[in-house]
């Protein structure tokens, strides 16, 4: 594997198709030219419509850039047949499809699919796969419960596991804690933590949560209407300026207790009165 | 058990159900045959053109390889369309693939085209191309909102089933009379023997149909995901998409010419089976084939026999224990959509 960073984006641009009233439509993402580093937590947060799920589309070649280029391990991302790109980048979307009526066993294997796509049923090996990723993620006790017999947060974990079975080098989260009541999100976080420092995987974090993106996340990269407007450490990028200009909402930013890391709150316009 | 062990006992299970059904279908019927005559004639001991030769050999037999075929055929389309459209409520007649189906072979027939090898291919043509142009458009009219929602397809599949059932009237009321009857019987679903020759053309097509479903059985698995969630596996969701549609059109297409638009075996039969062992479609596909066979066949039986010496349509029967399942799933399973 090469030294050099794991993804590198290089002026990609991103429109999506000319609307049905004929008119084209502005670029949803544009100039967007940062690094994805082996081993570290790059969160990508911003307002709604920032264009954070576009970009994951971009990076999982969902969609394909209109201008720039990505790389993925120094090789253009055009040039990765599918099944080796899902061996080296997987996603956790947002929720579960409802109504999913397969165990947590049969959705984790699903992410041994793109190591050997022909084979009709995994192997020993891929259930191996499986079963460290479901115990990576304290799903194993639940292997042949049904997807929709579980709570929010061991689905989310499941998803997770699904993720892990695909052993891959970098890790897309979109919105992990949306749906999370408070210790879920502790406890997503504590596992996210444990993953990236005990198996070494890259992850890129894509949450609203601007406070647990500046907890867990080793850089930021901040989008505004489809800009990148700042990218480093979180307290660098975490200035009230900054985010009262990306927000439209004005901030403050105070420093947590125990941490030290920054946290935002809204300066509400009444001044807190009641 | 492993999954191939679990397959394995599935299949061996539904084959000895499909040895049942296929037993009964051999000793009953109008002909009032006694078992040691079938067996005479099975087995080639009794004289070529006695009337029991004639019945099991050229009439039971024939007719019990069609029921095998078409049920499997609609088992396994069922399936194929419920896993495509997401949809468990999917299937060739709801979806009004198999009026398109219909519709082509109205219009094969009303160009003359009938019973040989090349009429019989010429006629599945028709009815491929019916069930492709039901079938897309089907999809456009449900994908005219946003995403394909389960009420929206499944209403887009009746108003192109109406459509299409008139568009037969419109072809029916313009031939001779004479032949009416015989469209009409057919309309319900109709195993009349077929001659070997069309019957071998009647498996080809079913058995390419089915190993494009097959072959496609963990992928789409993981279509159950969504689109999106697919490709990030490495699902080429594009292509699975267009083979899948095709294979599912060409196994409604094949029934359709051959035996009649029957309805509801792809929805009994993928239910029953996934209550037995879940969604995983590499089970469902395979079991499918096996289990639409002793269903379609079973059905056939009772059709023949319920009211001897007169004689139902299959059809009759599948749709009389379709519709109460459809309203029961409906009801207790996806109440308040999916």
């Amino acid at each position: 594997m090469s030294a050099g960073p794991l993804v590198a984006l290089d002026g990609v641009g991103f429109a999506y198709p000319t609307s049905r009233a004929g008119r084209a439509r502005p670029f949803k993402l544009a100039g967007l030219s940062f690094e994805i580093a082996q081993g570290e937590i790059l969160g990508v947060i911003g307002p709604n419509s920032a264009g954070k799920t576009t970009l994951i589309r971009l990076l999982t070649r969902v969609l394909e850039p209109a201008t720039g280029a990505i790389t993925l391990e120094g090789r253009a991302l055009r040039g990765w047949r599918a099944a080796e790109l899902a061996r080296r980048i997987a996603v956790v979307p947002q929720g579960v499809p409802p109504q999913f009526p397969f165990t947590v066993e049969e959705l984790v294997l699903m992410g041994r699919y793109p190591h050997a796509p022909a084979r009709y049923f995994e192997d020993p090996a891929d259930r191996a796969a499986a079963q460290a990723a479901m115990a990576a993620t304290g799903v194993l006790e639940l292997a042949s419960s049904g997807l929709e017999e579980l709570s929010g947060g061991e689905r989310q974990r499941a998803v997770v596991a699904r993720a892990l079975a695909q052993e891959p080098r970098l890790l897309i989260l979109d919105e992990p804690t949306a749906h999370l009541d408070l210790r879920h999100q502790a406890e997503s976080v504590a596992l996210l933590r444990r993953l990236n420092r005990e198996r070494g995987v890259t992850v890129l974090l894509v949450s609203h949560d601007l406070n647990l993106a500046a907890e867990v996340c080793d850089r930021l990269l901040l989008l505004a209407d489809g800009r990148q407007l700042a990218t480093g450490p979180p307290e660098a990028v975490l200035t009230e300026s900054r985010l009262a200009e990306a927000f439209a909402c004005e901030v403050t930013v105070d420093k947590h207790p125990t941490t030290r890391r920054p946290v935002v709150q809204i300066a509400w316009p009444d001044g807190g009165r009641r | 058990m492993s999954q191939a062990g679990r397959l394995a006992a599935l299949l061996g299970v539904l084959a000895g159900l499909l040895a049942l059904a296929g037993a009964a279908a051999l000793f009953l019927g109008s002909a009032g045959l006694s078992p040691g005559a079938v067996l005479n004639a099975v087995t080639g001991r009794a004289p070529a053109g006695s009337v029991e030769s004639v019945v099991t050999l050229s009439i039971r037999l024939p007719r019990i390889a069609v029921a095998i075929l078409a049920g499997g055929a609609l088992a396994v389309a069922g399936v194929a369309f419920q896993a495509l459209t997401r949809n468990p409520l999917a299937e060739p007649s709801v979806l009004g693939v198999s009026g398109g189906a219909a519709f082509g072979v109205v219009i094969g027939q009303s160009v003359g085209l009938g019973g040989g090898l090349l009429e019989a291919a010429g006629l599945t043509a028709f009815a491929f191309a019916g069930a492709l142009l039901a079938a897309g458009a089907v999809y456009l009219i449900a994908a005219a909102g946003r995403g394909v929602q389960i009420q929206t397809l499944l209403l887009a599949g009746v108003i192109v089933g109406i459509f299409f059932s008139s568009a037969i009237t419109v072809v029916i009321s313009l031939l001779d009379f004479n032949r009416l009857g015989g469209v009409i019987h057919w309309l319900l679903g109709n195993l009349a023997p077929i001659p070997p020759r069309p019957l071998a053309l009647f498996a080809l097509l079913a058995a390419t149909g089915f190993g494009l479903v097959l072959v496609h059985a963990r992928e789409l698995n993981l279509l159950a995901l969504g689109e999106e969630s697919a490709r990030q596996l490495g699902v080429h969701a594009d292509r699975l998409k267009l083979v899948i549609f095709g294979g599912a059109a060409l196994l409604t297409a094949s029934v359709v010419a051959f035996a009649g638009p029957i309805g509801f075996v792809g929805l009994i039969v993928p239910h029953a089976l996934r209550m037995l062992v879940g969604p995983d479609n590499r089970l469902l596909v395979p079991a499918a084939l096996v289990g639409g066979g002793a269903f379609l066949l079973l059905a056939d039986t009772i059709a023949r026999n319920i009211v001897a010496p007169a004689e139902l349509s299959v059809g009759v029967i599948t749709s009389f224990c379709g519709a109460p399942f459809f309203v029961w799933l409906l009801r207790t399973r996806y109440r308040g959509g999916v």
